[in-house]
């Protein structure tokens, strides 16, 4: 009685057809790619120190917290959330992390593996909480996102302020700083590696997992999502935590490559984070964004940063340079998708 | 649009199979649903037999969308009882449906706009492979499932559920009903906002759900349509269930009648199983 048995009209689509279709649609996202290439021979032609080692490992370490952040930031948006205390929780977090360790263990020394464990855990432990607290007012007290996390950014500022009255705490143990600034054949800062590694594991679990087409299901009808029986809530919950967590993350490899942690060194990375991700493809309305979106976005903020300063640009420059980019990728993909809706 | 046919090619269509012959897949006893002082449903009863198509029909706030919901698990019935292929059952949740095999098309559809179709019809019941997402297998059944349905005119089923037609959207959304063994579709308002030709491949799409032998319930204002499809009417008025018969039964006249008094010609419905609908 069961019905629907298997017809042959239209069959199914060719598995080479379907690669297709599917890689298609890819391409037709990641248009801003070409704009991170045009960047980046445009400033190696107008400075001879772009292409250089030294400008890839400063740039590099600069991408390093905002890719973190921003991939993060772009599950939420894709959840049609946005997460506007990313910055501050990495402040925070950082701010936490050094503190736990500089009262903690105040003589350690030489590799002090212990000390290190406990303060890095700590600084993930913060992260995740403030993810945690976003997502469950988020899900269960359902305020706005907005309104969650601009209340979170205060409160995280705050609290990063507390912890040693508004200053830096840099009395940790050195190896944290060798750690930070260690890299593999001169090329690959530590930082960088960790980074990627993780950015790699959350484009598969965007794009590949259930997780992900959820997180993109959330975002584009929460009704259809509630209808098919998915627990949204748990799913919102997870999703905000990721974000702090990987805030977290970002906070360790700061202080790591600074030696201190310091409660406002995640300020000016919410405007990067959330920029790079909808410069990288995904709608502020959810529903659509990738991770290698939010890569190539990152690229294009890191390259703008550097490549500004070093074509003699005054650095106050860099943030209107953000700005505009950011108010002009939305405009072209609002075009663009008007355009493909009409068809 | 089309004149009422008396004799379609629908085989059951018509007949008197529900009273006389096998159990009814899906049998409402004495449902009734209330929310604080607002009683919404008197003690409704209602068959839906497989294989035959149910047209439920009453005015606004006659309580359709409650009894709708009510088998779809969205609602608990206050008292009465739910029988699914002869057996007492309780539908706690959508969940619960279809595990049973019931699977509701609502009006709003639900579909998610920048998901393509495959996604959409597969969203909450995702194959894995290596757990990850089984893209491939699942493109496969979504495309035979269309297939069957007779699905034909959609572009790829990779396009973006945004980029479909009214019909088609509602065609994706019965594929993604059915798709998974269901016994009984309810199909809330399935033609309301489509236009002629749109409305005209939906009906068919009803009418083969009836061929493979699914038990359909639709829910519309569109007496054409209802004519068109149903082989069973019900009436709820003012939330009692004031005629449920064969769609020979009825004409227009009288099921509007039925809808706006809950009398014929003054006269309540005379099946017998209109007069167990009160209260």
């Amino acid at each position: 009685m069961a019905g629907v048995k298997a017809g042959a009209e239209i069959a199914a689509v060719p598995r080479h057809r379907a690669l297709w279709l599917r890689s298609q649609a890819a391409v037709r996202d990641l248009w801003i790619g070409g704009v991170l290439l045009v960047l980046i021979v445009a400033f190696s032609i107008d400075s001879p120190y772009f292409l250089t080692r030294a400008n890839w490992l400063n740039t590099s370490s600069t991408a390093t917290e905002v890719l973190l952040l921003a991939v993060g930031e772009t599950f939420v948006i894709c959840s049609a959330g946005i997460d506007l205390s990313v910055g501050a929780v990495l402040g925070v977090s950082g701010t936490a992390g050094a503190w736990v360790m500089a009262h903690g263990f105040p003589n350690a020394a030489g590799a002090a593996i212990g000390p290190i464990a406990v303060g890095f855990l700590a600084a993930l432990a913060v992260g995740t909480a403030f993810g945690l607290l976003n997502g469950f007012l988020v899900a269960w007290a359902g305020i706005p996102p907005f309104v969650v996390t601009l209340g979170t950014l205060g409160i995280a500022t705050g609290f990063g302020y507390l912890l040693n009255n508004g200053q830096e705490i840099s009395a940790i143990p050195p190896s944290v700083v060798t750690f930070g600034n260690a890299n593999l054949g001169g090329w690959v800062p530590v930082p960088v590696l960790i980074t990627a590694v993780i950015t790699i594991w959350c484009g598969l679990l965007l794009a590949k997992t259930r997780f992900g087409a959820y997180t993109l299901s959330i975002g584009d009808s929460r009704e259809a999502v509630v209808r098919a029986g998915i627990n949204d809530r748990r799913y919102l919950l997870e999703i905000y935590t990721l974000s702090g967590l990987l805030a977290g993350v970002a906070s360790i490899l700061v202080m790591a490559r600074l030696g201190a942690g310091s409660p406002t060194s995640g300020a000016d990375d919410n405007l990067n984070a959330i920029a790079a991700v909808v410069i990288g493809g995904a709608s502020l309305f959810g529903g659509r964004g990738t991770v290698i979106g939010s890569v190539i976005g990152t690229g294009i903020i890191a390259v703008l940063l550097t490549g500004l300063v070093l074509v003699n640009v005054p650095p106050f420059w860099q943030e209107v340079a953000v700005g505009a980019v950011l108010i002009a990728a939305v405009y072209i993909d609002q075009f663009r998708n008007r355009k493909a809706t009409r068809r | 649009m089309t004149e009422v046919n008396e004799a379609p090619e629908g085989a059951s269509r018509g007949g008197d199979v529900a009273g006389a012959g096998a159990e009814p897949l899906l049998k409402l006893r004495g449902i009734d649903k209330h929310f604080g002082p607002v009683q919404a449903l008197y003690g409704v009863n209602l068959d839906l037999p497989a294989g035959q198509v149910t047209g439920l029909c009453g005015d606004n706030g006659a309580g359709k969308s409650v009894l709708t919901r009510c088998i779809a698990g969205a609602h608990q019935p206050d008292h009465g009882q739910i029988y699914f292929e002869g057996k007492p059952v309780h539908v706690r949740s959508t969940r619960d449906a279809s595990a049973l095999g019931i699977e509701t098309v609502y009006q709003d559809l639900a579909l998610a706009d920048n998901l393509d179709i495959v996604q959409n019809m597969f969203l909450g019941r995702e194959q894995l492979r290596y757990g990850l997402l089984d893209e491939d297998s699942m493109e496969l059944k979504a495309a035979e499932t269309l297939s069957t349905l007779r699905v034909t005119t959609v572009r790829s089923i990779r396009q973006p559920v945004a980029s479909l037609s009214g019909g088609q959207r509602q065609s994706v959304a019965v594929a993604k009903a059915v798709m998974w063994n269901s016994k009984l579709v309810l199909l809330d308002e399935p033609t309301a906002a489509l236009g002629v030709v749109q409305t005209r491949s939906v009906l068919d799409l009803i009418n083969r759900l009836r061929d493979h032998g699914l038990a359909v319930m639709v829910i519309s204002h569109n007496l054409n349509d209802v004519f068109e499809v149903a082989d069973r009417i019900a009436v709820l008025y003012l939330g009692r269930m004031v005629a449920e018969g064969p769609a020979a039964d009825f004409d227009r006249q009288s099921v509007v009648e039925y809808m706006t008094t809950g009398t014929a010609n003054g006269r309540p419905y005379e099946s017998a199983a209109a007069a167990n609908g009160k209260g």
